[in-house]
């Protein structure tokens, strides 16, 4: 391959990474508290504030996020063509952070409300992708896992300090929702503006040599790298699922809720990057193939003998694990094989093709909870977790 | 360079003020809060604004309304008591709080789970809550409730109904929820629902002997409401005997058992409140989310009409 940044020595520092992943980051870390100040309160604005039922949030959550996926293929598509993937993630960025203000707007209208989230979903759909390709164009080969794991990591604090911050706005505002959205809203610009000046796009022309389109799916390599996401999205339940058959289990109060979620995150962004570099060092395959067998772990604890404290403490941390194993590594472990010139689109459809299968794997987990039993359900999905780490071994593992 | 990190802390500072203001402004407590809910000023109706405990008379319900800072998903008042659930906080578990007139807390009690009805007997002694465990619809299957009574006078807590010894029934059935009680005037009897084996009878219960008795004569009784003069008991009926197809408010004669479907036609997923012996209010929730309180002849004559706009949770105090 023709890769220009082949030629950047690999250095062994955290310095050696590129200032770009330094600005994504940092965008990231920016963007995730605002959005994830808004994800933290969303449920109970619209549960207990506006008196609607959860199915309908579920429905609200789970269409309008299947909805996007298109967009996210298209957005990486579009930012490949015209070479510009700082503007189309930019956009997206953007009309997130005008969507948080339309949640203001929206009131009570459940019209208006579906409009507002499905803005803000197009827009992390967007993003994401050219994101994660400027990383993948930003940084050598050989040192992918580490830059995925310093940008995963700032993007890892964002998420935790979110819900903490909405907290605080909740706490000093009276509990006034509509604050919590002007402030996200507020800081979810300041993102933008920083990705603006400070995030750089390859100005250099690409050669054109691959055909667009259909040549990705040509590449046997590329096959494989979007089956075995799309199968490990398959085996993956919702983090919801997980919290809630702890919850249920332990008869955790509902305000311990998000604790959950912000105890991974805490997890995650402190061994993404080591993670990462370990995964430079050792073999992406393997750290991720590791990442699953905690999830494995999670799912068996799930109905498993602990209980208490150390069973809340172990998945809490097993299921940072998993996510500091596999989330940015699968990145890293795909750049080097797509085309520099279809990068994006390559992520997009990997991302995409995870997203939906993990849709899918939601709606026949919450079927098999129903019809058997979560017991059941959890160690079904431990099973289908080994089969698919398995599978993934022998399709990705051929490679070397 | 320096340009770049110049726009970048204006920008910093510009937003960062936005968002400060905003927050404070919001936090400050409106000037014209009312600081408790006022009694003895005439017949009023307690009901909750957006969320928050308001009072308006009872003679022009439509008209100024008094909001005070306290926030409920559900509250219900009498004599003096007032039951308050709190919702759920980011970090905080909901509860119930026992307020007294001046929202001075009498005392609270924490609970899991998603706030449903609430009612307090008409001396203000006893207070009950159901709240949704698991599901959060009447309509769907495999919901599961949680009811609970407190005596606020002796201090006795029944946190689940499901304590109870089932009357008639050698050993409860598994499936069993309760929700929506209603008090007697004596403190004691109370009336509910009782769900089991695909079912939904009317119970009656015995706080001291600590015994439910399902009415298996009288099914799809759903969230009683007693009257005051303690004759006859609204509630919601399935439509059908389905759930699914919607509730219709009606009145059930406890003393010659006839079923009287009221003018309400539009299904009412509410504990219906009685405003006196001939009028039955009951919250009905618009399509942008917002709900109105609506009033009905409890003996099935009329049309029903809006009570309170923008309003929830319906009680009548004097």
């Amino acid at each position: 391959m023709y890769l220009s940044t082949l030629d950047k020595p690999r250095t062994a520092n955290w310095k050696g990474l590129s200032g770009n992943v330094f600005a994504l980051g940092t965008v990231s870390l920016i963007t995730d508290v605002s959005s994830e100040m808004v994800a933290a309160i969303l449920p109970l604005y619209l549960v207990i504030g506006l008196q609607l039922s959860p199915a309908a949030y579920g429905l609200i959550d789970g269409v309008y996020t299947g909805a996007t996926t298109l967009l996210r293929l298209a957005g990486g598509y579009v930012a490949d063509r015209t070479n510009r993937r700082k503007a189309v993630a930019g956009f997206g960025y953007g009309l997130s952070a005008v969507a948080k203000l339309g949640l203001l707007a929206a009131g009570n209208s459940l019209t208006a409300l579906g409009l507002v989230i499905t803005a803000d979903r197009a827009g992390k759909g967007l993003r994401t992708a050219p994101r994660d390709a400027l990383i993948t164009l930003s940084t050598p080969d050989g040192d992918l896992g580490r830059a995925f794991g310093v940008h995963r990591a700032m993007d890892g604090i964002g998420a935790f300090a979110g819900p903490l911050v909405a907290m605080a706005v909740l706490a000093a505002s009276a509990q006034s929702f509509d604050a919590v959205f002007v402030v996200s809203s507020c800081i979810a610009a300041f993102g933008v503006l920083v990705l603006v000046l400070y995030v750089r796009d390859r100005p250099e022309p690409l050669e054109r040599k691959e055909p667009l389109k259909l040549a990705l799916l040509k590449d046997p390599a590329v096959r494989r790298i979007v089956l075995a996401a799309s199968l490990l999205g398959l085996v993956t339940i919702g983090d919801g699922f997980v919290y809630l058959l702890l919850q249920k289990r332990e008869g955790l109060a509902f305000g311990w809720f998000p604790l959950l979620a912000v105890g991974t995150s805490l997890v995650y962004l402190l061994l993404a990057a080591p993670l990462g570099a370990l995964a430079d060092r050792v073999g992406r395959l393997k750290v991720m193939l590791a990442g699953y067998g905690a999830l494995t772990v999670v799912y068996l604890l799930l109905h498993g003998p602990l209980g208490g404290w150390p069973l809340l403490v172990l998945v809490v941390l097993l299921y940072g694990v998993f996510y500091a194993c596999t989330d940015g590594v699968l990145m890293a472990l795909a750049g080097p094989v797509l085309p520099e010139r279809l990068r994006t689109t390559g992520i997009a459809l990997i991302q995409s093709g995870q997203a939906l299968a993990y849709l899918g794997s939601s709606v026949l987990f919450g079927l098999a909870w129903q019809f058997w039993s979560p017991e059941a359900a959890t160690r079904i999905a431990a099973v289908a977790v080994v089969c698919a780490l398995i599978t993934t071994a022998a399709l990705l593992g051929r490679r070397r | 360079m320096t340009k770049r990190l110049l726009i970048t802390l204006t920008a910093a500072v510009l937003l960062g003020g936005v968002a400060a203001g905003y927050t404070a402004l919001s936090g400050a407590t409106p000037e014209n809060t009312a600081r408790s809910v006022p009694t003895g000023a005439g017949p009023r109706l307690m009901v909750l604004s957006n969320g928050k405990l308001s009072t308006v008379s009872r003679s022009d319900p439509a008209g100024s309304r008094e909001v005070t800072a306290q926030s409920c998903d559900r509250a219900y008042a009498a004599a003096g008591t007032i039951s308050c659930l709190r919702p759920v906080g980011a970090l905080k578990a909901g509860e119930l709080a026992v307020l007294d007139t001046g929202l001075r807390e009498v005392r609270t009690v924490p609970l899991t789970g998603f706030p449903n009805r609430t009612r307090v007997s008409a001396s203000g002694r006893m207070v009950a809550w159901t709240l949704f465990v698991d599901g959060h619809s009447y309509a769907a299957n495999g919901f599961s409730t949680s009811t609970g009574i407190l005596d606020t006078r002796t201090g006795a807590l029944v946190t689940s109904l499901e304590e109870f010894a089932v009357e008639g029934v050698p050993q409860r059935p598994v499936d069993t929820n309760y929700w929506g009680v209603t008090f007697t005037a004596d403190d004691n009897r109370f009336y509910a629902t009782m769900s089991t084996g695909g079912h939904r009878y009317l119970l009656e219960g015995d706080f001291a002997a600590r015994t439910v008795k399902p009415l298996t004569d009288l099914d799809d009784v759903e969230c009683p409401s007693l009257s005051p003069d303690g004759t006859r008991i609204a509630y919601k009926k399935a439509v059908d005997g389905d759930p699914q197809k919607g509730w219709r408010v009606s009145v059930l004669d406890l003393a010659s058992r006839k079923i009287t479907e009221l003018a309400e036609t539009r299904s009412v997923d509410d504990q219906p409140a009685w405003v006196d012996d001939r009028t039955v209010a009951y919250g009905i929730q618009r399509d942008d989310g917002l709900n109105d309180v609506w009033a009905v002849p409890a003996d099935g004559s009329g049309t029903p009409v809006v009570l309170v706009p923008e309003a929830s949770s319906p009680a009548s105090i004097s």
